[in-house]
């Protein structure tokens, strides 16, 4: 968890909104720090936390985490992190029985088709504990990254339709939050990516969009930051702003500063 | 062309804007991620609503709850939504769905009206164009008006409208033509720094499409509130963090003059200005001033050879 995000956001672990869809977008550069961002958030704030990790390993995102303050180990076995770990389960999908349907079910098929056993599995991982041994907050899904069900043969609309019933879900039955991190190729002949991206854009109330510098790369400035309020429930004035900031990945933080504004320039 | 100007304006774009829902069929709301049209639809509906229209909503995007969010209790209570939001797929087998999906609910919206004037919101076309053949929703919507100007072979009913909400993005160019060729208005939407813009293209029969621009911003109970034109002082500057640093306001020099500062510059002669005066002083020797002479001493060694004056030039 970054503190300057927080601030930029205006919203700390103790009071985050709920009910609605983060969309995270990243042109031109590497946006993973806003996912690693966004987990330990959720995870501070004692939010269940349901992570569909299709990129990187869980070591990968333990190892980060602890840089950030949090054990997805300990969270993992307290059952407030709920890890589908994508890499090492679709190997499962071709080396178990067929019978029993598995979240990537669609890896199996020979027309992708739709992301139902996805969905089931976030919706059976989010369900509400009736034992009351352990309260959390409320459900978060975290999907990184959404762009590679595209390249894993699916289409477009099926992602959406998969974001769509988790919406009704997390957001709307159980006043939950999605954080889900699209690429943007920045590539028009990629329409598949394009429809999904804005497709989601129109969904979503809030986007954070990482872009890398168009002047290239800078060892101080890792790239820009803009934030584009979408709900529509708050005033104009804040609504229509957007945002843009630079920033510089540090070691365990990110700091954020006014374009051109960079320690390093003044 | 631009709203006009003056004692009649605020009347004239009051109608430009009715004119929206007044001209019945296909209305299409073309909205951006950065100008999204949902406000606009549902200050459509409210007017619409408080003519004492019945407004059927087919919802594919939003929950009932957030759509009817902020509606007062007069205006929800016309308004009747078609949920195609919880269960469009059926996926969850709750019985909930509509039968014979989207494309039959919208099919079936036509046949439950009631009789008098009668709006139907589409929450959005686009989840509908991702979902449905464009040709069979081109049909559908196309049936949609024909069935209702003629129930039942009869005479012409009630004028019927269509709101649909169409993300332009998501969309190639021959779906967005063949919608845009079936509607009579379409609004698309833009603007400036915390101003909307709509740009209204309405085709009235057996007349020039009409082109206009409308600023306007809603109000938080979904009323429209027009405007003649972009606010000023968003105009020049695009972004509100980078404006008004006046550069003037921390030189070390003066910039301006004062009345009387440029009066003592005015009057002061610079030293290469000739006057009359300065050549009569320069002229005129001076009463205490000797007339010039050259005192010269000859060197020991100085030619002074009259007769050839350059024999020490060595020539």
């Amino acid at each position: 968890m970054f503190p300057e995000l927080n601030n930029l956001l205006n919203t700390t672990p103790d009071r985050a909104e709920q009910g609605k869809l983060t969309l995270l977008c990243d042109a031109k550069t590497d946006g993973s720090f806003l996912v690693h961002h966004f987990l330990s958030f959720y995870l501070k704030a004692n939010c269940k936390v349901c992570f569909v990790a299709l990129i990187q390993s869980f070591s990968h995102y333990n190892i980060v985490g602890q840089k950030l303050g949090v054990s997805l180990t300990a969270a993992r076995e307290s059952g407030q992190l709920v890890f589908l770990e994508g890499l090492k389960s679709s190997v499962d999908v071709f080396f178990r029985a067929q019978a029993a349907p598995h979240p990537l079910q669609f890896l199996r098929e020979a027309d992708a088709g739709n992301l139902q056993p996805l969905y089931e599995f976030v919706r059976e991982a989010l369900k509400p504990v009736g034992d009351g041994q352990a309260a959390w907050r409320c459900p978060v899904l975290l999907v990184d990254d959404l762009s590679v069900l595209l390249s894993l043969g699916l289409g477009a609309v099926a992602v959406l339709d998969f974001v769509h019933y988790c919406r009704v879900a997390v957001c709307w039955e159980r006043k939950g939050n999605i954080v889900a991190l699209v690429h943007d190729s920045g590539d028009a002949e990629d329409e598949e990516n394009d429809i999904l991206l804005n497709g989601l854009s129109h969904q979503s109330h809030l986007i954070l969009r990482a872009e890398g510098l168009a002047t290239g790369f800078c060892r101080d400035v890792h790239g820009q930051l803009r934030v584009l309020w979408r709900t529509p429930s708050q005033p104009a004035a804040q609504r229509d702003r957007s945002l843009t900031y630079q920033y510089k990945i540090q070691d365990k933080s990110v700091s954020f500063f006014a374009k051109g504004m960079s320690p390093a320039v003044l | 062309v631009t709203p006009s100007e003056g004692a009649g304006g605020g009347t004239r774009r009051e109608l430009e804007m009715e004119s929206v829902l007044a001209l019945g069929g296909l209305v299409l709301l073309r909205d951006s991620v950065e100008w999204e049209g949902r406000t606009l639809l549902k200050a459509l509906i409210k007017k619409s609503a408080l003519c004492g229209e019945q407004v059927h909503i087919l919802g594919c995007e939003v929950s009932e709850d957030e759509f009817r969010e902020g509606f007062d209790s007069s205006i929800n209570s016309r308004l009747i939504y078609h949920d195609l939001f919880r269960d469009p797929l059926n996926w969850s087998q709750t019985g909930e769905t509509l039968p014979g999906g989207p494309l039959g609910a919208l099919q079936a919206m036509c046949r439950r009206t009631h009789p008098g004037p009668v709006t139907i919101a589409l929450d959005s076309l686009s989840w509908l164009l991702l979902h449905i053949p464009c040709t069979s929703l081109c049909q559908a919507l196309g049936a949609l008006s024909r069935q209702h100007a003629h129930p039942g072979g009869g005479s012409p009913a009630e004028p019927l409208r269509v709101l649909g909400l169409l993300h332009e993005e998501l969309h190639g160019p021959g779906p967005l033509g063949a919608l845009s060729s079936l509607a009579q208005t379409e609004v698309t939407l833009s603007g400036t720094v915390g101003q909307a813009s709509a740009h209204i293209l309405s085709r009235r029969p057996r007349q020039r499409p009409a082109h206009q621009t409308q600023w306007f911003s809603i109000l938080p109970d979904f009323s429209l509130d027009l405007q003649g034109g972009p606010p000023l002082e968003s105009q020049p500057h695009a972004d509100p963090h980078t404006a008004s640093v006046d550069p003037t306001a921390h030189v070390t020099f003066n910039l301006h003059l004062s009345k009387k500062e440029r009066e003592a510059k005015d009057s002061l002669t610079l030293p290469f200005q000739f006057s009359s005066e300065k050549q009569q002083a320069l002229l005129r020797p001076g009463p205490g001033q000797a007339t010039g002479r050259i005192f010269y001493e000859p060197d020991a060694y100085d030619d002074l050879d009259q007769e050839d004056p350059d024999d020490d030039l060595d020539v």
